[in-house]
């Protein structure tokens, strides 16, 4: 069939046009979602994003191939020695030293392991705490973000669906949890529950989960109160589908998809709002394997911070460049999404 | 509008009952010998004589009965003393820092309040100024410069930023120091002769015409605040951008054009002033924010706000006074927030005529 193609810049005409190729991918994932990825694929700060978060994939998974555990506890950071002052990087490692791992001796041309990145108060290696500390951050920004969500959503469906005396009561209570700051109720929860659970990352996650559901509900509530007006909701409830049903089946699926962005986008400011808990003393034992709580370590340096400078570069660069690659990722969501770039890719 | 102020004075009372059960659930995760905390003052060498005072306290009761006695305190009948009670202003004794936790809050919060009452103009009008040219210059260099230092703005956590700060500032380069005043000056604050006006730092020095000290409050100022304009530059300047931008589109804006005004009253005159109404929110729940105390920087800084009042308490494990700084911040945020809404009314006037 002979087409004729206008001349000139002929973008939006091609992807109308219906000869257009629809690869298989396409066609699997729906037009929209197509869209939507190929968008990501191209944005440079998705792909800085998700090169980072990878990169801190690669470190978390082969943390043992990195820097091997020493005894029992593999997330307690080895010490070596007992003095308070920092020591610098490069020094020898004596007490408590980890095996030599494959990449060590090419990368670094020493037979025996030295602190790379210096050690902090009271000997702790900062190095083994990075990168043992990236497990940590990766196990409490998921395990929170997805109970948040997973709360949030059924809370906010509950009161969308139900509507009226439930709506107001439910979201009168989200108002009242989300009236402190969340970092000073998360701080302290997690303050009375740690001699209750014991030192562990679980007080600080379960307060971080406890006040962290709020912003889910709020906004799930407002898509599925737009949603729930459509003509096949009225269509299901007409011919007499469970109301569960027409919630779960009906509108969580056209309504969720803004509240997951949000979730993808709130990973960054988890694992920043964990840290800051254990920089404040909550939750994790000292000498734990965690970014915020090898950051605390420099708060009783603070007068000598221009010599000990590597306890807080090392591990704040960590933590920075984690979260940053998150909120690439979310940002670039955020583009891609927008309804005013439709079209756009 | 009257109907929706109404509405809003209405719920106060019931956001600040639920504060109170909030905060009572988390009492109940204490034990009962823990929870004694809350009604005297010192705690029993003898361990046998727990168990007579938490039944005099009726920590053995049920819950309501305990919830209702933490409310308006426990009488004791012989001497009509009464224990407790946050209804009447009783919040207990901080063991931590050895004094009620109302002195506690009364020493504390005018810091919190003096750095905030600093902080607002830097935080806001700067954050909004970025977004406003990141919006003009949309899809520009300036544009793309914000979106740069928007994205690594919210990726620095405040205690790094403030222990960076801290680095260069201090360690270093000795300009800024940690704390709220330098040593001397501190005793001249605590001594008979000054007067403590307003118990706001900045103002009583200079009501008492001593600017060296001001200048010095200042001085120690400088960093937290600097900590607390970088992390919310991002999202005034996000904020701030999405809604110009969107102002920019409208219909009207093109009508101003077209009439021929200078750009420079396009955008300040006719755009910015409809763009503000969502910063504006903003802005006002980032003031309530920072009153609710900067916990993370009041803490990196050692500024004796509330805020870091607030950490000692919880990592000394002080039941009693974190639950009254908890209290505290929760009825001021409950009036703060009101104030806001209602001040929206009026600056609205979507919801100023309806």
């Amino acid at each position: 069939m002979a087409q004729t193609v206008p001349s000139g810049d002929n973008s939006l005409l091609r992807d109308t046009i219906s000869t257009r190729k629809i690869s298989r991918l396409e066609r699997f994932l729906g037009p929209e979602n197509y869209r939507i990825m190929q968008g990501m694929m191209k944005t440079p700060a998705s792909i800085a994003g998700f090169s980072l978060v990878f990169f801190f994939v690669l470190i978390a998974v082969f943390a043992q191939q990195i820097i091997p555990s020493v005894g029992r506890d593999p997330y307690a950071i080895p010490r070596d020695g007992f003095k308070s002052d920092p020591r610098p990087m490069g020094t020898e490692w004596n007490r408590n030293v980890p095996d030599i791992p494959f990449w060590y001796k090419a990368v670094t041309g020493k037979e025996e392991w030295v602190h790379l990145l210096g050690t902090s108060e009271g000997q702790y290696d900062i190095f083994y705490g990075i990168i043992w500390g990236t497990r940590t951050a990766f196990y409490a920004s998921i395990v929170v973000t997805l109970s948040t969500l997973l709360i949030g959503v059924i809370y906010g469906s509950i009161a969308a669906y139900y509507g009226g005396i439930v709506d107001m009561v439910l979201m009168r209570i989200v108002d009242v949890i989300s009236i402190l700051p969340g970092i000073l109720a998360a701080l302290i929860l997690a303050a009375i529950l740690t001699p209750l659970i014991g030192k562990s990352t679980i007080p600080v996650m379960v307060a971080l989960i406890a006040f962290g559901w709020t912003g889910y509900s709020r906004f799930i509530r407002a898509d599925i109160l737009s949603v729930r007006e459509r003509d096949y909701v009225l269509a299901a409830r007409v011919i007499g589908v469970k109301d569960s049903r027409i919630l779960f089946a009906h509108i969580l699926p056209n309504a969720i998809f803004p509240t997951l962005i949000l979730a993808s986008m709130a990973i960054g400011d988890v694992v920043l709002s964990f840290a800051a808990l254990s920089f404040l003393g909550v939750g994790v034992e000292i000498g734990y394997a965690d970014w915020g709580q090898l950051l605390s370590f420099a708060r009783n340096w603070i007068t000598s911070l221009n010599t000990y400078w590597y306890i807080i570069t090392w591990p704040g660069l960590t933590l920075v460049l984690f979260v940053m690659g998150w909120n690439l990722i979310g940002d670039a969501l955020r583009d891609v999404l927008d309804p005013r770039m439709r079209g756009k890719t | 509008m009257v109907n929706y102020i109404i509405r809003r004075l209405l719920l106060m009372p019931v956001l600040l009952f639920g504060v109170t059960v909030l905060i009572f659930i988390m009492v109940s995760f204490l034990q009962p010998v823990e929870r004694l905390a809350l009604y005297m003052r010192d705690f029993p060498k003898n361990e046998a004589a727990i168990p007579a005072l938490i039944s005099k306290y009726d920590l053995d009761k049920p819950i309501y009965v305990q919830y209702w006695n933490w409310l308006v305190g426990k009488t004791d009948k012989a001497t009509g003393v009464r224990a407790g009670g946050i209804l009447f202003g009783d919040f207990g004794y901080s063991r931590s820092a050895s004094q009620p936790v109302v002195e506690l809050i009364k020493r504390r919060f005018p810091a919190t309040l003096d750095l905030t009452l600093w902080a607002i103009a830097p935080v806001i009008l700067v954050g909004i100024w970025l977004g406003v040219q990141a919006a003009v210059h949309h899809n520009g260099f300036v544009d793309q410069a914000a979106r740069v230092f928007s994205i690594v703005g919210t990726s620095f956590p405040t205690f790094v930023i403030g222990l960076l700060l801290l680095m260069f500032f201090y360690a270093n380069l000795h300009w800024f120091s940690p704390g709220r005043l330098s040593d001397d000056l501190t005793r001249v604050y605590e001594s008979a002769a000054f007067n403590h006006y307003t118990s706001l730092l900045t103002i009583d020095a200079l009501l008492n015409g001593r600017f060296d000290m001001f200048i010095d409050a200042l001085r120690h100022m400088v960093l937290p605040i600097l900590t607390l304009s970088y992390i919310s530059w991002a999202t005034f300047l996000r904020v701030t951008r999405g809604s110009m931008l969107e102002t920019l589109r409208m219909e009207y804006v093109t009508t101003a054009r077209a009439k021929g005004l200078t750009e420079h009253d396009v955008i300040h005159k006719h755009a910015k002033p409809n763009a503000m109404l969502p910063v504006i929110t903003l802005a006002g729940f980032s003031v309530v924010g920072l009153l609710g105390g900067a916990v993370i920087t009041e803490t990196v800084f050692n500024y004796p706000g509330i805020g870091s009042a607030s950490v000692r308490a919880a990592t000394s494990l002080d039941v009693v006074a974190m639950l009254g700084f908890a209290m505290f911040i929760g009825l001021i945020l409950v009036v703060a927030v009101l104030v806001i809404d209602i001040l929206y009314a009026f600056i609205d006037p979507r919801v100023r005529l309806s």
